[in-house]
Formats: C-alpha cells, structure tokens, sequence
C-alpha cells in the first residue's frame, strides 16, 4: 500500500489541462478537473474524493468510474493505481425498492 | 517530518479537524495523527447529518444552541466548502399516546433552557410535511434546527485547516500517549514519536484505551449505527425528521436522496468480531426500511443504493466529555459524544481550541468535565 499519509507533501502544483472539463462521474457529473483539484486539496484517498465530490455515489455506485477515478487520482500522487486502496462497495449492489428490502415475506 | 507542535491531536474526525482548524486560526502549530488511511472516516462520515438542539440533553444544550446561531450559518462560506447547511426545522413524530409523553417531556426540558420547541398536533404535522401518513399523531417542532452534509463538513475543516498550516499523517495509529515531566507531551506511534505542549485525543471510542492508561478513564462503549441512501428524488422536503420511538431518523439532501438512519434494537450487542470494521447487516436496512414506510407510504417505491454502519461512543450517561483530563496536566478529551456529536461538533472544536490556548469556552463548560462519573453508592 502506498504510504501517502503526509498531507503537506509536495506533490506539485494543479497545472490546468485541457480534458479537465470531461465529465469522469456520469452519475454525479463530476468532471476530471473537479478530481485532480481535489487531490491538491489534500483528499489522497477514493474515499475522501468520493466524500467530498459525490462521483462514485451516484445510481450505479462508481460501477462505471471508479477505475477511471482511481487513475486519476493516482497519476496526480505519482503512484500506480494499484497502490490505492478501492473505495468500499456498498449493499445492495442494485437499486432495490424500498418496499422490496423491507419485506420479510419469503 | 516534522514531529513536534505546539499541539498534537489524535482522531481526523469532525472534533480533530475542527479544533484543528481553530487552533491553526489563532497560529497554534498542530499536528493530526489518523489511524486510518482517510481522513474522517469514523462516525464523522457515517452520520445522518442532524443539526438539532431540540431532543438533547439539557446538559449539552447552550453548546448546541450556541453553535447553530454562531457557526453553522456561515460555515460554508467560512470554509470554502458547500456544507449544505439547511435551517428548515426539525419534526420529532409521535405515534401513541406515550411517543407524545416523551416529546412533551423532551419539549419542556428545552423550553426551560429558552429554545423555541413547542408540541404540534398531527393537523398541523401534515401542513408542515403533507408527505406524512395518517398514523402520525403529533410532534415536537424546532424551527430552528436542521441537518447539513456530515462528508463535506468533516473534509471541508480538514482542507482549511491544511491551508492554514496544520499537519496531518494518515495511517499513523497512536499506539499510547507518554508524560514527560509530568505533562502528557508524546504520542507513541509505530512510526515515531510525536511531541507537543498539549495534546488532544479525539478518537471516538478508541479514546478510552489511550487515555485510560494515564487514569482519565471516560466510561463508553462501542455501540454500531446503519443508514441508508435513495436514488435522488424529486424535492418533497427540507426538514430533519426524528420519531419518539427511535424507528427511523433523517432528511433529504440537497441532491436529493433520502439518508436514513434507524434501529434494529440489536445495535448494543455490536458484531461477532467485537469491532473493527462496522459492517452493514442485511436486518439493519430492512428494519429501517419498514419504520420509514409507516411515516412514508410515498417513499416505498424510492430506491435504496446504498447502506453503510459505523460505530457511536455512548458514554455512561449520555454526553460527551470536553476539556482538559483532571488530574493529568497537558491532556485534553472530547469524545463519548453519543452518536449525537455531528450537530455539536463545531462548537465542542470551537470550545476546546478556546480551553487550550487560555481562552474561555463561550458556554459553561463544566458539565462535560471527565470527572463527573461516580459509583452508585
């Protein structure tokens, strides 16, 4: 696991990009911007940046973004994406009713 | 890495990053030291996000009437951050005949400490939320409590206070806290040794096993929460929702969904590993799911996608302790906040970055002193 836990690390100054405007969370429509600025506000984890955006909370719970999430915020701490830790998932895995969930009938 | 401040903080949750923020405020150097590997990931994160004053213990009252007329107004703007702080009122419904006795009880008490909560027939329940079923015989109406964004408030303290200078390590569990010369100075990790004048625990329950060993015992226990969360819904309304029996407590958010939280009546006797990880059980949202569709017939085709545990602290009788260890000079405790710490937690941070830079807390503080539990007889 990467040792990230310095928050006043330097790891470099936000430098704008170009595709920052691409929307990575189609769910929350939370842009690859959004992300990276994030990062250099100190959130180093999937969970804090999903905390603190919304991407990965949305309808499908980052079943479509979260690997893109996870590059991103690993190219901004100079780390391999398989050094992070995934963000929890979270039962259920699909939308249920709640009048489904709450029945006890068999 | 730096390794000495003028006060080390241990616990990244709504307290210790709070606090942090206001000591940075007044230049004090601080240091936070987290065990986990993100920032607030304890009960600061896992919260339904009430803001209420109405339903507490009178004893803790003046800290959170305080802190809804001088900080949650203006703490988005304050921190840079959207908290999503909403001042809509707070409904505490009743069903039977003894939920109204326990409201009104509740509501007497708070009106005797001058907040303005007063007892509302189901009538009138309706026109405040006409979303609410028939079986709803009465509540108490705050209209001054609300709920805001428990992830964004804890990260949005945590990000200023970066800003402002404080230091803070993940994944740096304290594993005891030294005296040197009589103060309380180091914090042991396996990592190293952090120093500083004073030093804050503020880790929930793991409070206990720090700061028990140096005869500041907090008397709590580990006690598991579920909540859960709906698809974004159309707006049907803005206030914080509780129920006299418990069953079911929450609001909706500005994006939408529903967050819920509720009780299975299990939650004392926690999970088989005896902590750790809070898991969510497959009672749990079920459970809460019922409770909610007795009050909401409408929400029983709003679709759950997610649900998730986490740990209270309830201390021994029921509010937290805040301030300095009597007795061990240097060490400063704010934890036991009961499950109900989210609301209060600004305050209680305000309050503590006063008390350990000389200054006076803007209430009585006194109640919340860790020398207050005694033995029965």
């Amino acid at each position: 696991m990467i040792r990230a836990n310095d928050r006043s690390a330097d790891i470099g100054p936000f430098i704008a990009a170009d595709d920052d405007d691409v929307i990575i969370c189609r769910c929350e429509e939370v842009t690859k911007g959004e992300i990276r600025k994030a990062v250099h506000s100190g959130m180093y984890t999937l969970a804090e940046v999903r905390r603190y955006l919304r991407c990965g909370m949305g309808l499908c719970q980052g079943q479509t973004c979260g690997r893109l999430v996870k590059g991103i915020i690993a190219h901004e701490l100079g780390a391999k994406p398989s050094q992070l830790e995934p963000a929890t998932g979270r039962a259920p895995m699909r939308p249920t009713e709640m009048r489904i969930l709450g029945s006890e009938k068999r | 890495m730096k390794n000495t401040a003028d006060v080390i903080i241990i616990g990244s949750g709504i307290i210790g990053c709070a606090s942090a923020y206001y000591l940075a405020k007044k230049g004090v150097s601080v240091i936070v030291l987290e065990a986990d590997d993100s920032i607030g990931n304890g009960g600061s994160s896992r919260n339904g996000g009430g803001v209420r004053q109405s339903g507490r213990d009178p004893r803790e009252l003046p800290l959170a009437m305080w802190g809804i007329s001088h900080i949650w107004p203006t703490l988005s703007d304050e921190l840079g951050t959207d908290v999503e702080y909403t001042q809509k009122g707070n409904l505490r419904l009743g069903k039977t005949e003894k939920d109204l006795k326990v409201l009104q009880n509740l509501t007497d008490h708070a009106v005797a400490c001058g907040l303005d909560v007063r007892m509302i027939n189901g009538k009138e329940v309706r026109e405040i939320n006409p979303y609410l079923s028939d079986e709803v015989t009465g509540a108490s109406w705050c209209p001054t409590d609300g709920h805001a964004n428990p992830l964004t408030t804890t990260l949005g303290y945590f990000k200023k206070a970066r800003e402002l200078g404080a230091h803070f390590i993940t994944g740096e569990p304290v594993l005891k806290i030294k005296k040197e010369k009589g103060s309380a100075r180091l914090a042991v990790t396996p990592d190293g040794v952090f120093e500083g004048d004073r030093i804050l625990a503020a880790a929930g329950y793991e409070t206990r096993l720090l700061t028990s060993k140096l005869g500041a015992d907090v008397p709590m226990r580990g006690k598991k929460i579920e909540c859960l969360v709906t698809e974004a819904e159309p707006p049907m309304f803005q206030q914080m929702l509780g129920t006299a029996e418990a069953d079911f407590y929450g609001h909706q958010t500005k994006h939408g969904s529903f967050i819920f939280g509720g009780s299975t009546g299990l939650e004392l006797f926690g999970q088989p590993d005896g902590g750790g990880a809070p898991m969510s059980t497959s009672i749990g949202a079920a459970c809460t799911c019922r409770g909610i569709m007795k009050y909401f017939p409408a929400l029983s085709n709003a679709k759950i996608i997610r649900t998730w545990a986490g740990w209270t602290d309830p201390s021994a009788d029921g509010i937290p302790v805040i301030g300095q260890a009597d007795g061990v000079h240097g060490l400063y405790i704010a934890c036991g906040f009961t499950g109900h710490g989210f609301g209060i937690g600004p305050a209680a941070a305000y309050s503590i970055a006063e008390m350990m830079t000389g200054g006076k807390a803007p209430v009585d503080m006194s109640p919340f002193r860790c020398t207050r539990f005694k033995a029965k007889i």
